[in-house]
């Protein structure tokens, strides 16, 4: 790859400011949002007693899984040690990074008492896999920036593989956690199972590499810097297989459940008549979320249109699973009386009403912000771009 | 000194004195622990001699009866809606068995797990179980994740979404902190042993006691009837039992 | 050398600055009234220092060990230390909380949870039929 950008430094540095204005303003909206929710509490949200975890959690996950799996592109290079992956890795940890900020900094501005951040930081239960994360979380920052560090100083390159291999097997830990948040909740129709785990470590490579495109891509456009179609290329079949193993194990999750007589109510309503939950999966997460990128990424002669096109699809299949894994999953009511119909003050048998309120947009994109305006930065300060840094 | 007796055994001022000391403890024991027991009442570090419950007759429960409800609402100062957002630690529900057509009503409110799941789950350990057997949430050091209204099995947990300001003084509670039923601790704590909604209900369907005493009332009646525990599949070891259900 | 010197000049300039501006912008000193006829658990000096570490071990002992009332309860604080004006601790600025936390600027989130005004404790005596 020859290192020559085709538009001058200047105007670089010009869309640069642009683009930080751009994603400071969303990021200023986020933060209003959250003004809004802790003064006048959570009334100013479409979550209840209900739907206890709602947008702001939607957002935020996808974040966190993200993050770690947009790692996966350095540990590709680092790891396994596929060389044409290698100069792409800074920039993957430079996304980890930010996108992990900006999903943590939804959970913790939702928090009920978004002071008490340092309760949190000094009370710990360890049966939780929330007090975990907070160990998880930051010690996902530390090795990330030590492998940047490794990858970034020449004098320290030959511990680049170790430092790799570290945070690799952190990122497997903690997204494992993820998926435990959930799985470890017992009495839950949609959540108690063990395939969960996997399942978070395959969206997460899914999720991670189709944002690494998007944002190389777009950064590529901004800076003027060349592409290399042959590594577009690669990485384009990477996530073809990546979804398709995600779409697997939801495969492996709704199968199993459909066995347990007990589960049939749940994911009656999930797949067929829930409402918009049904709707979101089958044409938000199962086609445009998989099979369409599949099909386009697995053509003969993919372009790099049809690359990218199939990440942008991937991306919003996201979202359309998380809603329906987050709140669906909550809509459903609990089963506290097998073979009874109940009703109650409390809504007991009734499916749970739910509708996103600009407060919680607002927040879940002023993360998507904060991830943004840190990349930017990070890229426009130091060479984490593929073309530079030789 | 030692003096041989008819046996052949020697009986030393030392062995006398050892066994006199031994019978007095005996005969003493019991006295001291009734007087720890009675010492473990107010004023006192509760302990886990006691186990607070409760047991719910559901074929005593009047159908659309709320004098639980207001009782609970009035002894704690809940607010008393039911809109989504609103808080409520315990509600009456109304069952008809899908088969039979049989129908049945009775309160629920957090069941006072032995092995509590929000307990499990809470990251600061604010949601906790107390040594007496009552779950609660320790709200100076709760910071609102929800993560245990995520976890409980029963929906017995609510989140303030709004700020109060007409608080009970025994009973501090406030918006950004998730809450539950506290089987009337505050009176507890002070002596009267019966919770709110135990008093107020007109049936005499709810009886508050302790599971570890075996004379209180509600172990007597526990060994009378069957009751069973709500998702006793969870194996969760309920302080709250039900009968009729 | 001259780096030293700009420094010096510069360190000593920003030292006047503040010193003049303080002078100017004197926040007035807390005013609260408290019943004097009666003593607190502690002399006030000790209080001023210690009532937070104070709060918070008598708050874990209410919470965790389940030991309430006489001198562990907020309410019996309350009792003396409740404003005359609006009757609680705070809500006004001669409140006995408040006056001390807008000086030093630490924010007081017990009341968000916890009644300001003193609250009548009900004995076993009065509630029984």
């Amino acid at each position: 790859m020859v290192a020559v950008p085709t538009i001058p430094a200047p105007v670089v540095e010009r869309r640069f400011w642009w683009l930080l204005a751009a994603g400071v303003v969303v990021l200023a909206a986020g933060l209003a949002g959250a003004w809004v929710m802790e003064h006048e509490g959570h009334i100013a949200t479409g979550m209840n007693n209900e739907i206890v975890w709602g947008t702001p959690h939607v957002f935020a996950i996808f974040l966190i899984v993200a993050a770690s799996g947009v790692l996966n592109v350095a540990s590709v290079g680092t790891v396994f040690g596929r060389t044409e992956y290698k100069p792409y890795a800074r920039l993957s940890g430079l996304l980890c990074v930010a996108l992990l900020a900006g999903g943590l900094m939804v959970l913790m501005l939702d928090l009920g008492r978004p002071e008490r951040v340092i309760v949190a930081a000094t009370h710990y239960n360890f049966t939780s896999v929330f007090a975990w994360n907070v160990f998880l979380y930051t010690g996902m920052f530390a090795f990330t920036a030590l492998y940047l560090w490794m990858m970034m100083e020449r004098r320290m390159n030959r511990y680049a593989k170790p430092a790799g291999i570290a945070a690799f097997v952190w990122r497997f830990v903690l997204t494992t956690g993820t998926g435990t948040i959930f799985a470890f909740l017992v009495a839950r129709q949609a959540y108690a199972s063990a395939v969960l785990p996997p399942l978070f470590i395959t969206m997460s490579l899914a999720w991670g590499t189709a944002v690494f495109m998007l944002v190389e891509a777009g950064f590529a456009r901004w800076r003027g810097a060349p592409r290399a179609p042959e590594f577009q290329r690669r990485i384009a079949r990477l996530l073809g297989i990546f979804v398709a193993l995600a779409l697997y194990l939801v495969a492996v999750y709704h199968l199993t459940n459909l066995y347990f007589a007990k589960q049939t109510a749940f994911e009656r309503f999930i797949l067929l008549d829930g409402g918009v939950y049904p709707w979101l999966f089958w044409a938000g997460y199962v086609l445009v979320g998989s099979v369409v990128p599949l099909a386009l990424v697995w053509r003969a002669g993919v372009t790099e249109r049809g690359a990218l096109a199939a990440a942008a699809l991937v991306t919003v299949g996201a979202f359309a699973l998380l809603y329906v894994f987050i709140i669906g999953g909550q809509a459903f009511p609990l089963d506290i009386f097998p073979g009874y119909e109940v009703t109650s003050s409390f809504r007991d048998g009734q499916i749970a009403a739910y509708a996103p309120s600009l407060p919680e947009v607002l927040l879940g994109f002023g993360g998507v912000a904060a991830a943004f305006v840190i990349a930017l930065v990070g890229v426009q300060v130091l060479d984490f771009m593929p073309d530079e840094g030789r | 000194m030692s003096a041989p007796n008819a046996n052949g055994t020697t009986l030393t001022r030392r062995g006398l004195l050892a066994g006199a000391a031994a019978l007095a403890g005996a005969a003493l024991a019991p006295g001291v622990h009734l007087i720890e027991i009675a010492r473990a009442k107010t004023g006192e570090p509760v302990s886990s001699k006691v186990r607070w419950g409760l047991l719910i007759d559901a074929n005593r429960c009047v159908e659309g009866c709320q004098k639980c409800v207001s009782a609970c609402n009035e002894e704690n100062g809940l607010e008393g809606g039911t809109r989504p957002v609103d808080v409520q630690w315990i509600r009456k529900v109304e069952l008809k068995e899908v088969r039979t057509g049989r129908k049945a009503s009775a309160p629920v409110m957090c069941q006072h797990c032995a092995k509590p799941p929000c307990v499990d789950v809470c990251p600061t350990g604010a949601s906790f179980k107390r040594a007496d057997g009552i779950v609660l949430v320790d709200r100076h050091t709760c910071i609102g994740c929800r993560y245990c209204m995520m976890a409980c099995p029963y929906k017995a947990r609510s989140f303030v979404h709004e700020p109060l300001t007409q608080q009970k003084p025994e009973v501090p509670r406030g918006k950004g902190c998730v809450e539950s039923c506290t089987l009337c601790v505050h009176r507890i704590d002070r002596g009267e042993r019966n919770t709110a909604c135990a008093e107020a209900c007109p049936t005499k369907a709810i009886v508050f006691g302790d599971l570890n005493d075996p004379e209180s009332a509600i172990s007597g009646r526990l060994r009378e009837v069957q009751a069973t525990q709500l998702r006793a599949d969870l194996r969760l070891d309920l302080g709250v039992r039900y009968v009729g259900l | 050398m001259a780096r030293i010197a700009r420094f010096v000049l510069g360190a000593a300039l920003a030292a006047a600055a503040l010193a003049a501006g303080a002078q100017g912008s004197r926040v007035p000193a807390p005013k609260y009234t408290v019943d004097q006829s009666t003593t607190c658990v502690a002399p006030p000096d000790v209080m001023r220092r210690t009532h937070m570490q104070m709060l918070k071990h008598r708050r874990d002992r209410t919470v965790h060990q389940g030991v309430r009332g006489g001198d562990e309860a907020l309410t019996r604080c309350l009792e003396c230390h409740a404003s005359k004006t609006t009757g609680a601790a705070i809500g006004a600025p001669d409140a006995f909380c408040q006056s001390c936390h807008q000086y030093v600027g630490v924010k007081l989130d017990c009341f968000d949870c916890h009644q300001g005004k003193p609250g009548a404790v009900r004995s076993v005596a009065a509630r029984s039929p």
